[in-house]
């Protein structure tokens, strides 16, 4: 074996646009280990969102990731959805399918808009976002924001979309799909893209599976997951649509992926606006009573998991995020090692991480060992108290009696 | 005007440092230098180091692992600078005030010249920013 190279990169690089720190250990040009450090966006959400009230709570998640400010309310109202045991009405599941789907359309073209610029092919960057501004007006034409959407609540949407609005925004969209075409033929059948991404970065179907990958990351690799069809929810179920699988599991096809989805995202919000139900929007919810819940969406990336606890107070007791990251970052340790260096760019990249919604607690020492858990902090915060109160002075003369 | 001012004016290289931030008002500075917006045509550049880069553009609620990155990330860049921050987190931390990891907004941490509100900020709101931050520096010199 040659001689070990160290390579950092980060936690400011230009290679992503969020803070995260690479380690490569390459040996000549091919890289021999892979070490991720994050933490650079933990800003405490969970332990925000129990200090927020319920309807509070769903703006908050809503800034967990710019990208995923669909998925994280839509699955955190459905964590509450499922503690009441409430059918959300049938508009809102219509409302709630359309904007999701909007934003895997704009999320899947950022991706791939990214893509192009890490392999040096800007003109796909270029064309990917311009299209993207496009479904950003439709965005803001249904919902008033380019992003963050505020249009969840638990319980229903807090707007409806207007019947007049509807036309012009089926205009809008048919108005891309030529375009996008373009862009797909250019993407798939371009030789240099074909050499840059085919074979590289191979996640096996064993892997995929080892490692407990999900969303388009599986898909790529011959598993067909996808929430949206193994446990509907929304207007899913009322759409007839087939999960995008290939088998390759390279960076090629999971741009494929990426692409073909888009095109079916776009049919859905189309035929979604065509059918949308006349009822009411919002299940006006009273209270929320003391019980668990969970809530999974097929988000952009994977499946989004949320888990709420009530207490019967108007705060959630307990609030637990696994966003899609947390589960295919491992898949790096499959993928980058034994590629060459130039192609790590573009198979970090191929996992459309986002470490914003990755980021909850876990304090990790140097060889990887779990020192403490959510649990620990909080017996360790408590005993904290115990100690300044059995310490005496002012503060123990004003926490007197509480227990 | 110096000359090192003058040619900062004239084509102001950006460098987006992301501190903690909810990725939206990251991708809205790169959605300005694509083609609907695209400030390209007045200059502005994306840097891909902080070296190169005249202005400094500053999103999310700082955090604690990020406080020393953003220290050394302005002592690194060549001076006269420009720092600009975008976005309700890092103007006053926004709804992260409360949290227990983002104690200080991020002008305590460096000294910051433009400050853009929003959640996120539009693209038309993020150069409208800097053009009002170019007017500024380009007046100064001559009310002297």
């Amino acid at each position: 074996m040659g001689k070990r190279t160290i390579v950092p990169i980060g936690p400011y690089h230009p290679l992503q646009e969020e803070p995260e720190f690479f380690t490569l250990t390459v040996d000549g040009e091919t890289v021999i280990d892979i070490d991720v450090q994050i933490g650079y966006n933990h800003r405490g959400i969970e332990k925000l969102s129990e200090r927020k009230t319920f309807d509070q709570s769903t703006f908050a998640v809503e800034r967990i990731c710019g990208i995923c400010s669909t998925s994280h309310p839509y699955a955190y109202t459905r964590a509450i959805e499922d503690v009441i045991g409430l059918e959300v009405p049938l508009r809102a599941k219509y409302i709630r399918t359309i904007i999701a789907e909007g934003e895997r359309i704009h999320s899947h073209l950022l991706w791939l808009g990214l893509a192009g610029h890490f392999l040096g092919y800007n003109t796909v960057y270029m064309w990917a976002w311009k299209l993207r501004e496009e479904i950003l007006d439709v965005m803001e034409i249904l919902s008033g924001n380019r992003n963050n959407y505020a249009m969840f609540k638990p319980g229903g949407v807090r707007r409806d979309i207007k019947k007049e609005d509807i036309p012009g925004v089926i205009k809008k969209i048919d108005s891309i799909i030529p375009t996008l075409e373009m862009l797909k033929k250019a993407v798939i059948d371009d030789p240099v893209l074909h050499a840059r991404t085919k074979g590289v970065g191979v996640l096996t179907k064993e892997e995929a599976i080892n490692f407990c990958a999900l969303g388009p990351t599986a898909r790529a690799s011959g598993i067909a997951r996808d929430l949206r069809k193994d446990c509907p929810y929304g207007a899913y179920d009322r759409l007839n649509w087939d999960i995008i699988v290939t088998d390759n599991g390279d960076v090629f096809d999971k741009a494929v992926v990426r692409i073909l989805e888009t095109f079916q995202s776009i049919d859905m919000v189309k035929r979604c606006l065509l059918s949308l139900p006349d009822t009411e929007i919002d299940a006006n919810i009273k209270n929320i009573p003391p019980g668990e819940g969970i809530g999974q969406i097929e988000a952009p990336r994977g499946e989004c998991f949320h888990y709420v606890k009530s207490d019967g107070t108007n705060r959630p007791a307990r609030h637990k995020i696994r966003a899609p990251t947390f589960m295919n970052l491992p898949t790096y340790k499959a993928t980058v090692v034994g590629e060459t260096i130039s192609d790590a760019t573009i198979i970090l990249a191929a996992i459309d991480p986002c470490y914003c919604c990755t980021e909850r607690m876990a304090v990790v020492n140097q060889k990887g060992k779990k020192l403490y858990n959510g649990e620990d902090l909080v017996r360790l915060s408590q005993a904290k108290t115990e100690k300044i109160k059995s310490r005496g002075g002012k503060f123990a003369a004003r926490t007197k009696g509480i227990k | 005007m110096s000359i090192t001012l003058k040619a900062l004016l004239k084509s102001p290289w950006v460098f987006h440092l992301s501190t903690g931030s909810c990725n939206n008002c990251d991708i809205e500075i790169l959605d300005c230098l694509t083609p609907r917006f695209d400030v390209e045509r007045f200059g502005m550049l994306l840097a891909g180091s902080i070296r190169h880069a005249d202005v400094l553009l500053v999103t999310g609620s700082a955090n604690r692992k990020c406080i020393p990155r953003i220290k050394q990330v302005y002592q690194q860049m060549p001076k006269p600078c420009v720092v600009v921050a975008i976005g309700e987190c890092s103007l006053s931390r926004g709804m992260f005030i409360h949290s227990y990891n983002c104690p200080l907004p991020v002008d305590k941490i460096i000294p910051v010249d433009v400050y853009i509100p929003g959640c996120p900020p539009k693209p038309e709101a993020i150069i409208a920013g800097v053009v009002k931050l170019i007017e500024k520096l380009s007046a100064k010199p001559e009310k002297k």
